[in-house]
């Protein structure tokens, strides 16, 4: 049965609380456990992290809400610890790395599918390709650096080929900008759907530009450094399709009910025991949340939720691989670009994007650079150059005999 | 004994997903990369960069050389002071660590049912011989004129070697197993450290200070011999049960 807004309370604020140990938890199996779980994992953690920059920045402009949004934001704060906490110490930076561009394809190409406003639908698809590339290039890296399979993390949901190639992603700001959905008029899905992948998005960005320096090879450095700057751009891309003249409150109203929707997803779907618990406890703590952003909006805006929120939820995010979807799009509209809000054939590219990205690349770029001549093949590149030498042992086994 | 392997739903490769598997790879193959090359434009930037790069850092001017007298710095000048205090300073870091490494493989085995087999009593002996040694070096630092609190380039480098063994010994899920190959690791290089040590010692006509790092040698030929010793009973065990 769907879970209803108005109805079903949660946990009370003043209830909400978590000892040290409760926050630092087992992490999840990095070989044993589905990679939707992760998926799962690094996706809320993006929620909360997006919960607790909005909240610093409502809390920037409007004094007389610092205190309700300071009690909400440090649960939101120790929410966020306890699921980050899941990732295991056992990933490296890349294989994490990995799993970030698995959230981004796999969540994405869902939302996209989902979305009833077409524009917004082809907007989630056009950043779908980019972050799907963005895979294809890690994974060479963690090949040819950590000589590991990116398909350990990514357990053959998610296919490892070259999307819209990195390298043309780069564009002039005005060709990042699109057209915004309307608050008046659109579906409280489409809300959802846009502060869940831009959360994404900002997560990873973050995530990248902190990781970074803590490669001590160059050539590390600069395929982050390049990646981080199409993140950015995704989130100039994303943050621009959400109305800017939703009010503070309807924001916050609307971010409490986007962490419900996320979280009661996870809950539908999770296979581990454990961590579905967990879901279930934010999902709890997270309907409270809403209740004190509902009677925010009725008292400083005098206006029903009911305007803004659905009563039931929306039919959860499906996390599952979305394969076929993803190669229809690749095949489809791997040759789009912006032009402004637009979406056209690269030959319509506007001359400021070339422009820009012309000096970007001017001495090369590290994408293509890290993926020169790279297929992926299972267990490595180098368990395909070893087949000969095993058709040969083979062979030679059989004359033996 | 804990039992480091277990049988379960490892889902890493391939042979879990046998339809998928075979739809990413038909489709890897059909295509192409979009850029020419292979791995050798990692290594040409990687080339750039090394042939622009700065040192790590320096080793600190020992006090002796900006006035202060020392008999032992006396013998050294003429050569190179630099490189042995850069490798005094690495071993005295790595001995240091060797502490904490030792102190996190006491609590594992003491958290393991019958502490695992591994003689307890063994180990704090090992930790304290760590400790020892750290201070041998310190005194040794000091002796000749240059400062123990320093972190040299090679000490530097050794703390960059270590950070993956600290993971594998404080990760609450490994093995006891799991654990003295991670120190299995520490001893090997310890070991050898050592040797390098006294054999500079001995270069730099330090005979007195070459005895007492062979003493040493000869308390970490034992951790070597013991960690190896557990190691392999571990596996073995493990394996064929035996």
């Amino acid at each position: 049965m769907a879970l209803n807004l108005f109805e079903d309370k949660g946990c009370p604020l003043d209830r909400q609380r978590f000892t040290w140990k409760e926050l630092v938890q087992p992490p999840i199996s990095k070989l044993d456990d589905d990679a939707f779980t992760r998926v799962r994992v690094i996706l809320m953690n993006g929620m909360e992290m997006e919960a607790i920059r909005f909240s610093h920045g409502c809390a920037r402009m409007n004094r007389k809400w610092q205190l309700p949004l300071a009690q909400l934001r440090i649960v939101e704060q120790h929410q966020a610890t306890m699921i980050n906490g899941l990732l295991g110490a056992d990933h490296s930076i890349l294989e994490t790395t990995i799993a970030y561009e698995q959230v981004a394809i796999e969540v994405t190409a869902a939302v996209a599918q989902n979305e009833p406003d077409e524009y917004l639908a082809q907007v989630y698809r056009f950043g779908m390709l980019e972050d799907f590339d963005h895979l294809y290039r890690y994974s060479a890296m963690l090949d040819r650096l950590e000589g590991k399979d990116a398909n350990n993390i990514l357990q053959c949901y998610t296919d490892i080929v070259p999307g819209r190639p990195t390298i043309v992603e780069h564009r002039a700001p005005q060709d990042n900008l699109r057209e915004h959905y309307d608050r008046l008029r659109a579906a409280p899905i489409t809300k959802l759907h846009a502060l869940t992948i831009m959360s994404s998005e900002q997560q990873t960005q973050n995530f990248y530009l902190n990781v970074a320096p803590l490669y001590a090879d160059p050539v590390v450095r600069q395929l982050y450094t390049e990646i981080a700057s199409i993140e950015e751009q995704h989130v100039t891309q994303y943050e621009s399709i959400i109305d800017p003249k939703e009010t503070w409150l309807e924001k916050w109203l609307l971010h409490e009910a986007n962490e419900v929707y996320n979280y009661y997803s996870c809950v539908q779907q999770e296979t581990n025991p454990r961590i579905k618990a967990i879901w279930e406890r934010c999902l709890d703590y997270e309907l409270g949340h809403l209740q004190v952003a509902m009677n925010m909006f009725k008292q400083y805006e005098r206006r029903d939720p009911a305007e803004i929120l659905p009563g039931d939820l929306p039919e959860p995010i499906k996390f599952e691989s979305q394969r076929e979807f993803v190669r229809r799009i690749l095949n489809q509209e791997v040759d789009l670009r912006a032009l402004g809000t637009q979406f056209v054939n690269k030959s319509q590219e506007g001359v400021e994007s070339q422009q820009y990205r012309q000096h970007l690349n001017a001495s090369g770029s590290p994408t293509d650079m890290v993926a020169a001549g790279y297929e992926w093949f299972a267990g490595t590149e180098l368990a395909r150059d070893g087949e000969i030498t095993r058709e040969k042992y083979t062979r030679g086994h059989k004359i033996t005999h | 004994m804990d039992k480091t392997t277990v049988l379960g739903k490892n889902r890493s490769g391939i042979d879990i997903s046998p339809i998928d598997i075979k739809e990413m790879m038909a489709l890897a193959k059909v295509t192409p990369a979009s850029s020419s090359g292979d791995e050798q434009a990692i290594a040409q930037m990687r080339q750039e960069y090394i042939a622009g790069a700065d040192v790590l850092g320096s080793v600190p001017l020992p006090s002796t050389l900006k006035g202060m007298a020392s008999t032992a710095m006396e013998k050294l000048m003429g050569k190179s002071p630099e490189g042995f205090i850069d490798k005094l300073g690495c071993r005295l870091a790595f001995e240091r660590t060797g502490v904490r490494l030792y102190d996190a493989l006491i609590t594992k085995c003491s958290a393991a049912p019958m502490g695992a087999h591994i003689p307890l009593d063994r180990l704090h002996e090992f930790r304290n011989e760590e400790f020892q040694h750290f201070k041998l070096v310190e005194n040794v630092i000091r002796s000749i004129g240059a400062d123990p609190t320093a972190q040299t380039p090679s000490a530097d480098v050794d703390g960059v070697i270590s950070l993956g063994l600290i993971q594998v010994l404080t990760d609450p899920r490994t093995s006891v197993a799991h654990c003295l190959e991670a120190m299995l690791t520490a001893e090997l290089a310890d070991n050898d450290g050592w040797r390098m040590l006294i054999m500079l010692a001995e270069k730099m006509g330090m005979e007195d200070m070459a005895r007492d790092f062979q003493q040493a040698l000869r308390e970490e030929d034992e951790h070597l011999v013991s960690i190896r010793q557990w190691f392999k009973e571990m596996v073995i065990k493990d394996t064929v049960g035996t």
